[in-house]
């Protein structure tokens, strides 16, 4: 059954007009053509479709329509602030912490909302939280490096 | 550079309709600017015959503004070629790399190529994308001899100009020379290039060019193609390899509401606007299959492997194998195993394709487009011309994707729904069953050494891990190596992975040297260097040591380290693994990894870098947790739950890589080789850490634990 669901999305108000049991994935992809946020196992389990939903990172495709009404949902698209890039994206094109780029957008919801609750993360606590995100082709070591380097920009009050 | 000002070299046209533009009225159609078209042979580009306009195997393009358009059929998979070859180029054509677009492996604007495998895009693409920016530049030197009334000895290019060598104020910029001007060039003759000793871009660290796009989310995958009025299809698929369909309802799936359903022979297929509308019509379908019997599942598959790869090749043979045998002070003889595992790209196989007015138009994570396009052609019964591949990001490949199953599905799919876009993207249990396999593998190895721990004796007997690095290096003067397979041996399909079966091979025969050190209580690396003939793989070993910092001292307790030396694409390598094990869970960390390389001219060696952590990471995975579970023709594995890639926890805390310093030599790959020496160091830092000697991969808690009892 189609329903409306209300919520922010990027900083803007939006609607939508879809089934109830929809995923906020197959929203994003579909209905605003936010491609950024990307399917990788449908189960929870890779983390590339990770978005921030009031600024909690969530894997998107276990997450109804119907949980998404009224709450603030970023994506990778709505990361840049005045076309400046997020730090953590800056740190991610710095450290080559990518390759193929599958990964790297649920990477970097992740990243920022790990920073959102932990400002200055040691590298094992970056590790525990990068945990459950997956990354085929090794950037593993310098995604981690991209954080701690995020983390120092951050701390210098630039953007939160 | 800093990053938010890097050029974004981003696929240019992903995303607009499909257009008309043949390959004979491609020159014609283009605007002004200097063509250069190749006609040579060689590796991975194929020379073509047709037509009156010479089919070209390698073109660029400098345009009326100065930039410089670089066409080619390799595609972008992370592996970092947008970013070395636009420095290739650069470097000849004396232009800044942020002023070369890159249009990779879209049927109609690239030249043909084989694919994007083997590394082979720096070894064998680059030279002929040199020789192409030295040929441009040539005739920019010439255009500017007759503007600037001087003779060409007088001119060189510099900073996209070209300039008077007795004043270099004195100048005509790309841009002037080629304004209006339509100059068509193939190259017959060899320029000249630049010495090593000139090079400016090549073999200086370069950040990736692609990056921009990719930490925005604007970067397009196949899936991420969305044209107007696009389906998703979902295709009903059987519980097992070689199931056959015994009866099918769809009755419950067509009277879902926008659900569109069709059937053509074994295929049924569910179309809908939603994905995820489209899977649960799916679901609805009532089908019945009948299992083929098992023959063999992933506990017994080495047996089975062995008693019917019939068919073998001795590679290489010399000396006398029975004399050896009895000249042999200590004799070796083991088996080693290693299981199936899986491609696992986080991008899964995906196509979206418009049928239209006889045409094919497709966006195919593949790492052969021109391939795909012979493969779809040739189902659809259509001309090549009237299928076209376009530029798209791939989301890994690894090998995975040479095969593309999925075009050849969704290409079927939108000719049976003529005019109407249609997307096919695999989902992960679909990837878990159609991946080619790298396959599983068993390599019996018998040897021997003289009391002063000289070998003496190999007899390498390698079934379906095929020949690819199994070149000794060592000297051995009684020596066999022989290859068994068959095909359609195994339950499903098996391929390229990463390094084929250089990985299975090289986990045997270093474990094995490992094992004939130990045996006569000497160090691994002093055994290797007594038994290695001087030359590149000696030269990686003692690259990877002295970075290492190898010693002979004792390891404390649950502290291991191992090396493994090996050879692929023309790159000598050696990776050394420092493990700890905790013998009371038989977990393994892996704290630190050095890799030495010998692989010739370096063009990017951040680059490179990249690659030697990426393979010592992912190449971890096969060491330690992926194993693909099945019962013949039912693969069990169907998710990341079951099949355990590298985790962040798993990385080691140091990577380290040290090149061999080889400007003037031919360059060599780069993203395979360090992966197939992964297993072997980490087997032989086990041993050393807590004495438990693994014959099978992955070294699981479990089986470590059962080797120390």
């Amino acid at each position: 059954m189609e329903e409306k669901t209300k919520f922010e999305l990027n900083g803007k108000e939006v609607e939508v007009l879809v089934d109830k049991n929809q995923t906020l994935l197959w929203t994003l992809r579909t209905n605003f053509n936010l491609t950024g946020t990307k399917y990788g196992c449908g189960e929870g389990y890779c983390g590339s479709c990770t978005v921030l939903m009031d600024n909690e990172p969530v894997r998107s495709c276990g997450i109804a329509m119907t949980e998404v009404n009224g709450k603030k949902v970023f994506t990778i698209e709505g990361l840049e602030k005045d076309g400046q890039l997020h730090p953590v994206q800056k740190a991610f094109i710095a450290h080559d912490a990518l390759q193929c780029g599958f990964c790297t957008p649920g990477m970097i919801m992740n990243a920022v909302g790990l920073l959102m609750k932990n400002p200055e993360p040691s590298r094992q606590e970056i590790i525990d939280g990068m945990e459950d995100n997956l990354c085929r082709c090794g950037a593993h070591t310098r995604i981690i490096r991209a954080i701690e380097t995020a983390s120092v920009e951050m701390k210098g009050g630039s953007q939160s | 550079m800093k990053a938010e000002r890097i050029n974004q070299y981003y696929f240019h046209d992903v995303n607009t309709a499909p257009g008309k533009l043949g390959r004979r009225s491609f020159l014609k159609n283009l605007g002004g600017g200097i063509f250069v078209v190749f006609a040579l042979g060689g590796y991975g580009c194929k020379p073509r015959k047709e037509g009156d306009i010479p089919e070209f195997n390698a073109y660029l393009r400098v345009r009326e503004d100065g930039q410089i358009d670089c066409l080619s059929g390799k595609i972008e998979m992370g592996q970092g070629a947008n970013t070395s070859i636009p420095q290739v180029l650069a470097e000849e054509l004396e232009v800044a790399i942020n002023q070369v677009n890159m249009i990779m492996g879209d049927t109609e604007l690239s030249p043909h190529d084989d694919g994007t495998w083997g590394s082979m895009t720096t070894r064998f693409h680059d030279p002929i994308i040199r020789m192409a920016a030295a040929e441009a530049r040539e005739v920019l030197i010439l255009l500017a001899s007759e503007e600037m009334k001087l003779p060409v000895s007088q001119l060189k290019a510099l900073n996209g100009k070209i300039v008077d060598k007795n004043d270099e104020e004195n100048s005509l910029t790309y841009a002037e020379l080629t304004k209006g001007k339509k100059i068509i060039r193939s190259v017959t003759e060899k320029p000249v290039l630049k010495k090593p000793g000139e090079f400016k871009i090549i073999g200086k660290s370069q950040l990736r060019t692609d990056s921009l796009p990719k930490v925005t989310g604007k970067a397009l995958y196949s899936a991420d193609i969305h044209l107007p009025g696009q389906l998703y299809a979902r295709i009903l698929r059987p519980p097992a390899h070689g199931a056959k369909l015994v009866s099918s309802d769809t009755s419950a799936a067509i009277a879902m509401n926008g659900v569109r359903v069709i059937q053509d022979n074994d295929l049924i297929v569910v179309l809908h606007t939603s994905f995820e509308k489209a899977e649960e019509a799916l679901k609805m379908i009532n089908a019945k299959w009948e299992i083929p019997p098992s023959k063999a599942d992933n506990e017994t598959i080495f047996g089975y492997l062995v008693k019917n790869a019939s068919e073998s090749n001795i590679l290489y043979h010399g000396g006398n194998m029975d004399a050896g045998k009895k000249e042999a002070a200590f004799l070796f003889e083991n088996e080693y195993h290693d299981g199936y595992k899986a491609h696992a790209t986080i991008e899964t196989h995906t196509a979206t394709a418009l049928f239209e007015k006889g045409k094919l138009t497709m966006w195919a994570s593949s790492q052969t487009p021109f391939g795909t396009r012979q493969e779809v052609a040739e189902k659809l019964g259509l001309a090549k011309e009237n299928v076209h591949l376009k530029q798209i990001f791939l989301g890994g490949g690894f090998g995975g994707k040479i095969y593309n199953r999925q075009a050849t599905e969704a290409a079927r799919i939108a000719k049976l729904v003529e005019g109407t876009p249609i997307q096919l993207m695999w989902s992960r249990q679909e990837e878990f069953m159609y991946d080619m396999f790298r396959p599983a593998a068993v390599m019996k190895l018998h040897s021997g050494i003289t009391k002063e721990g000289k070998i003496n004796f190999w007899d390498f007997n390698i079934y379906c891990a095929g020949d690819r690095g199994t070149q000794l290096f060592y000297e051995v003067p009684n020596h066999k190596t022989t290859t068994w397979d068959k095909s359609d041996l195994h339950p499903f399909g098996t391929g390229a992975w990463r390094a084929p079966g250089n990985y299975s091979t090289t986990f045997a025969r270093e474990s094995q040297i490992d094992i004939m050190a130990h045996k006569i209580g000497m160090d691994p690396l002093e055994f290797r260097l007594q038994n290695m003939k001087e030359g590149r793989a000696l030269n990686s070993l003692r690259l990877a040591a002295d970075k290492f910092g190898w010693t002979k001292t004792k390891q404390p307790v649950g502290i291991g380290r191992g090396i493994a030396v090996g050879e692929d694409a023309g790159t000598l390598v050696t990776v050394i693994a420092e493990v700890e094990v905790d013998k009371t869970s038989g977990k393994v960390k892996v704290r630190r990894v050095v890799v030495g390389q010998d692989m010739g001219q370096v063009i990017n060696p951040e680059g490179v870098i990249i690659q030697a952590e990426g393979c010592v990471n992912m190449g971890l995975g096969y060491t330690l947790t992926e194993d693909v579970v099945f019962n013949w023709g039912e693969v069990k594995s169907s998710n990341f739950s079951d099949y355990q890639i590298p985790l962040f926890s798993m990385i080691p805390e140091i990577i380290e890589t040290s090149l061999a310093d080889a400007m003037d030599q031919p360059p060599q790959g780069g993203g395979e080789p360090a992966i197939i020496c992964m297993g072997a160091a980490v087997a032989n830092a086990i041993f050393e850490a807590c004495g438990a000697r693994l014959f099978r991969m992955p070294f699981t808690p479990e089986r470590i634990l059962n080797a120390l009892k």
